[in-house]
């Protein structure tokens, strides 16, 4: 079994099923893109993963252990929602950053307010904030973004708020991180700088799931390409195999036209 | 028989009128700014019942002059069910009251609706609770968003006490009327733009102050 496995799941709206029964699998430090065109459920999927929205059936694990079942979904409380997806972080296409909030604040608010369960907190506070903070400095300068500290989000670039909100997930270090479509929100000449932290971040053997429509970026990062249609996966496979000799005719039209 | 008065004699009665005209200002406020957030909450619910009494409440009392809210309240219990009628102040805080409140939750439901779901959504998967996502990051962002229509709304509540005296509750405005009958002046009535005009300029220098603060950010 591997890392991360996602069984069979499902999720319609209204009258369109949307997920038609997922089933992927992956490895601790992989990367694996999701491919497929507009409309094929890659951000439902993702938004199921982390717990945005509740899947019809199917299952989810963990290093072997059963995480999530929408079997009994019903039965989930709010707090024990909250700890599951502790797992997992998401970083969003329109970046979501808090805009009364500096970057450093949008790095630490959660993380703090968390802290705030520790048992032995009151004793602990400065000692715990201390840590949060170190960290939220490290974190900015991996991505690049020191000297932005005291910025707020309305100064930024695109490109560098989507960096600050890489570095606000990376805060809970997700077991898991996922991003829909990172890049699309940016101007063309932005999409360099945070393609590059991904890439680091691979490097670093961070475990990611990225929905993306940079077909090279894609090809160059994953360990794992699944190519999405229609709410199933049409088809999955390393990079090179997928790319150079896809099987289905769908991925082939897919291919085809992306690559114009 | 006129009587004489001077300046300073009106001046002192149209400053207790004004105190009187603040009187429904502060009352209606301190009721109306969380009525209001009660309203809007229940005209958002996904409770039908509850959604459709709140919007039909609010429907009412924008579609109708606050005038004739004042007479329906006041004389209205006294005239259906042969109830004692109402003390004049109690009348004049209930109806404006209730009237504020409902445009207050129309002015709060735009701004709470104005946020983007992506922000509940982003606070969600740090692991926040929801108190914490509305508090923390919703809330300010509300603010934000409602201080000028919330300016505009209260500004316009200054002039609205004046109605008041449909139901003989004495302001300011009655307090001038009477030099007419009194003392055969009407300057008086003129004076007490000045009043309206002080408190509302006051409000406004409020107001911009609390979004000059409020602007380093872009919500
Ligand atoms: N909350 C919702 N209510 C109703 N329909 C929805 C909802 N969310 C998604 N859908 C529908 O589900 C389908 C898949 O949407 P989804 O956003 O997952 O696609 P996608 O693969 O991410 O597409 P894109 O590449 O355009 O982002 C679409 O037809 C969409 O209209
Ligand atoms: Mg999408």
């Amino acid at each position: 079994m591997g890392y991360f496995e996602v069984k069979n799941v499902c999720k319609r709206f209204g009258d369109t099923q949307v997920l038609r029964g997922i089933d992927f699998s992956m490895e601790k430090g992989q990367v694996v893109s999701i491919i497929g065109s507009s409309g094929s459920g890659k951000t439902t999927l993702l938004r199921c993963i982390n717990f945005l929205c509740d899947p019809d059936a199917g299952e989810f694990y963990l290093e072997n252990q059963l995480l999530f079942d929408a079997a009994e979904k019903r039965s989930l409380s709010d707090a024990a929602i909250r700890s599951k997806r502790k797992n997992f972080g998401l970083v969003f296409q329109q970046f979501n950053l808090f805009p009364q909030y500096n970057v450093k604040e949008n790095l630490c608010l959660a993380p703090k307010l968390l802290a705030k369960e520790e048992p032995d907190f009151k004793a602990r506070k400065k000692e715990l904030y201390a840590a949060i903070e170190a960290h939220a400095a490290e974190l900015l300068e991996q991505v690049g973004l020191t000297d932005k500290a005291d910025s707020y989000p309305c100064e930024l670039s695109g490109g560098q708020q989507q960096r600050v909100a890489i570095a606000r997930a990376l805060m809970l270090s997700p077991k898991i991180l996922c991003f829909d479509e990172p890049t699309s929100a940016l101007d063309p000449e932005l999409t360099g700088e945070v393609l590059k932290v991904l890439k680091e971040l691979a490097q670093k053997k961070i475990t990611m799931i990225i929905v993306t429509h940079e077909m090279a970026f894609a090809r160059e990062i994953s360990d794992k390409i699944v190519f999405m249609a229609e709410g199933v996966i049409a088809e999955e496979g390393d990079p090179q195999t997928l790319f150079d000799h896809p099987k289905s005719p769908r991925l082939q039209a897919f291919l085809a036209k992306t690559e114009v | 028989m006129l009587v004489q008065v001077t300046f300073w004699d009106v001046t002192l009665s149209l400053l207790k009128g004004f105190w009187e005209t603040l009187e429904i200002f502060g009352v209606t406020l301190l009721f109306a700014l969380p009525l209001g957030l009660i309203i809007a909450f229940g005209s958002m619910s996904r409770f039908y019942p509850l959604k459709w009494l709140c919007r039909t409440v609010v429907w009412i009392i924008r579609g109708t002059p606050l005038m004739l809210q004042l007479i329906v309240f006041y004389y209205g219990p006294g005239l259906l069910f042969d109830w004692e009628l109402l003390e004049v102040p109690t009348a004049v805080y209930l109806t404006f009251s209730i009237n504020y409140a409902c445009y207050f939750s129309e002015i709060y439901r735009g701004g709470i609706e104005a946020i983007p779901k992506g922000q509940y959504e982003a606070g969600e998967v740090l692991g926040m609770k929801k108190s914490q996502i509305f508090f923390r990051v919703v809330l300010l962002q509300v603010i934000k968003h409602i201080i000028p229509p919330m300016s505009n709304e209260i500004i316009t509540l200054v002039k609205d006490t004046s109605l008041a005296r449909i139901i003989t509750y004495y302001e300011i405005i009655y307090f001038a009327e009477s030099y007419i009958r009194t003392a055969g002046l009407i300057w008086p009535l003129f004076y007490t733009a000045v009043f309206y005009l002080a408190f509302c300029g006051l409000l406004t220098l409020l107001f911009g102050a609390i979004e000059k603060k409020l602007s380093y950010f872009k919500a």
